[in-house]
């Protein structure tokens, strides 16, 4: 997928949409900002969040962090490989280093988030 | 995500800066507030250095277990003590035997208070002709250069040495590193300590440091310091390795840092350092706080400092809530985080005595669930200092 077809938070999360699948990541600004990752704690299977809940934690060298989730829906997939190997984050943060993917109630919201100009407009604010 | 994180250090600005300000951030340095300073936490090293260490704090750290690491601490605190009766004047302040302190020779000490509680520590090196050159932190300079010149006769002038640098060479190579510099400075024992020329820059140095590894620190005029890391970082086996490492390899080390791991409230008795009191000191009992850690050591004492090791990969911070398995309190984390060099997660905090023992099983409050911990023994990667 495009990355022109990505959204953004302002918490640095990242959000591709499949159908109404959507896949969730930090951002490399994100893991720039962390340093080496070094534990990830990842939501269980089925679990609903809210937008903007807390659903996952990184762990980096310096601290833990908190990801939220972008929009609401149902855990339905999490990314084991980063929970084995947390530094696939911080060499392709919005690739192979998603974290989990959710079950969306409806995509509506989807639009609502940072386009990819949004974002690089909103780090340059920061 | 990461509104929560990288808040290091609430001191309010304005933040002083080490005279190697320039040179961190020429290296690609991320400056970050530290005991008043602005100072390195880590680098985004490119060119040639990337080649020898990819910088971040996992690679810093392991370039320091593996070669030598150059660190600037220059916002620790220096302080000469003249006079013949120098020793003596500060034995009032600390438990440490300085009296016996030789010329050439550094020794690990703590200012302590009336109630045996550790206001610093700080290491005592003599330079012979009458002189003390005294280490101390930067986060507690101010109140120790305070409490010295309060405390200290007219005849033991205090001589804060606002003017010097400090480097830290550490590491397995450092020895044969600093040898091409510095062939004297190769000759010195661990602990000792020497005015020596280093690159033909006069320098006070010593074989010490807080990584657990061999090493040297090099106090050095601010105005040649520039020159001194430069020669260091020439050699082909040096990396600049900034306060990220440095804190993770004392952790492994088992090495306190004062703040989190020992203060005020602390006594030496329970932070497992009473191997630091003079035995001639535990004798008089003549220090500050002498009744109370000799109470300590005769009646007991309710906490002691320990190593714990979390059974899984989850890191346990400073501040985390221990209890035993019957669900009571049973002390905290003091130190916390991720072992490079074991690749698991690593702490040190205080528990309570019937729980200390090696092998002891506790949990570790970790966002609000238990995550099982054993206590070990420190440190946790081998010290491998000079012999």
């Amino acid at each position: 997928m495009a990355k022109s077809d990505t959204r953004y938070t302002k918490e640095h999360e990242w959000v591709r949409l499949d159908g109404d699948i959507a896949t969730v990541g930090i951002t490399d600004h994100a893991q720039e900002a962390l340093g080496d990752i070094v534990f990830i704690e990842l939501p269980e299977l089925n679990r609903e969040v809210a937008a903007s809940e807390a659903c996952a934690v990184i762990e980096s060298v310096k601290a833990a962090s908190d990801v939220y989730a972008p929009l609401a829906g149902k855990v339905v997939e999490a990314n084991q490989t980063v929970v084995e190997e947390p530094g696939i984050i911080n060499s392709d943060a919005e690739g192979e280093g998603w974290l989990f993917r959710l079950e969306l109630d409806s995509t509506d919201a989807f639009d609502d988030l940072l386009d990819e100009e949004g974002y690089a407009e909103y780090l340059e604010t920061l | 995500m990461i509104d929560n994180t990288l808040a290091d250090d609430p001191t309010p600005a304005p933040l002083k800066t080490t005279p190697l300000d320039g040179w961190h951030r020429a290296l690609g340095a991320r400056m970050v507030p530290f005991a008043g300073y602005e100072m390195p936490v880590q680098y985004d090293l490119t060119g040639e250095l990337a080649a020898r260490c990819r910088g971040g704090v996992l690679a810093e750290h392991l370039h320091c277990r593996e070669k030598a690491s150059l660190f600037d601490v220059s916002h620790m605190g220096q302080v000469m003590l003249t006079g013949a009766t120098a020793a003596a004047a500060l034995e009032t302040l600390v438990p440490g035997d300085i009296l016996g302190l030789k010329p050439g020779r550094q020794r690990y000490t703590l200012f302590t208070n009336e109630a045996g509680g550790i206001l610093d520590d700080l290491m005592v090196a003599n330079l012979g002709a009458d002189r003390l050159f005294l280490v101390v932190n930067a986060g507690r300079k101010d109140d120790d250069f305070t409490h010295l010149a309060a405390n200290l006769p007219r005849s033991v002038p205090v001589s804060v040495q606002e003017d010097r640098a400090l480097l830290a060479l550490q590491g397995p190579l450092a020895a044969a590193v600093l040898a091409r510099l510095s062939p004297e400075a190769e000759r010195l024992g661990f602990m000792g300590v020497g005015e020596l020329p280093v690159a033909g820059i006069p320098c006070i140095v010593s074989r010490s440091g807080y990584t657990g590894e061999d090493g040297f620190e090099i106090s050095v005029p601010s105005s040649q310091v520039e020159a001194l890391a430069d020669a260091l970082l020439a050699q082909p086996e040096v990396a600049p390795a900034g306060l990220g490492a440095r804190d993770s390899l004392r952790l492994e080390a088992g090495l306190c840092l004062y703040g989190s791991d020992i203060d005020e409230i602390t006594t030496p008795v329970e932070a497992g350092l009473v191997w630091s009191i003079g035995k001639r000191r535990r004798v008089a009992w003549d220090f500050p706080g002498a009744i109370a850690i000799c109470d300590q050591l005769e009646n007991g004492f309710p906490r002691l400092r320990v190593g714990l090791r979390p059974d899984g990969r989850a890191p346990a911070r400073g501040l985390t809530e221990i209890v035993a398995d019957d669900g009571t309190a049973a002390g905290g984390i003091t130190s916390g985080g991720f072992s490079p060099s074991l690749n698991a997660p690593i702490a040190m905090g205080y528990v309570r005595r019937d729980l200390a023992a090696n092998g002891s099983r506790l949990h570790l409050i970790v966002r609000g669930k238990p995550l099982p911990a054993a206590v070990v023994p420190l440190p946790f990667v081998p010290h491998r200092y000079a012999r």
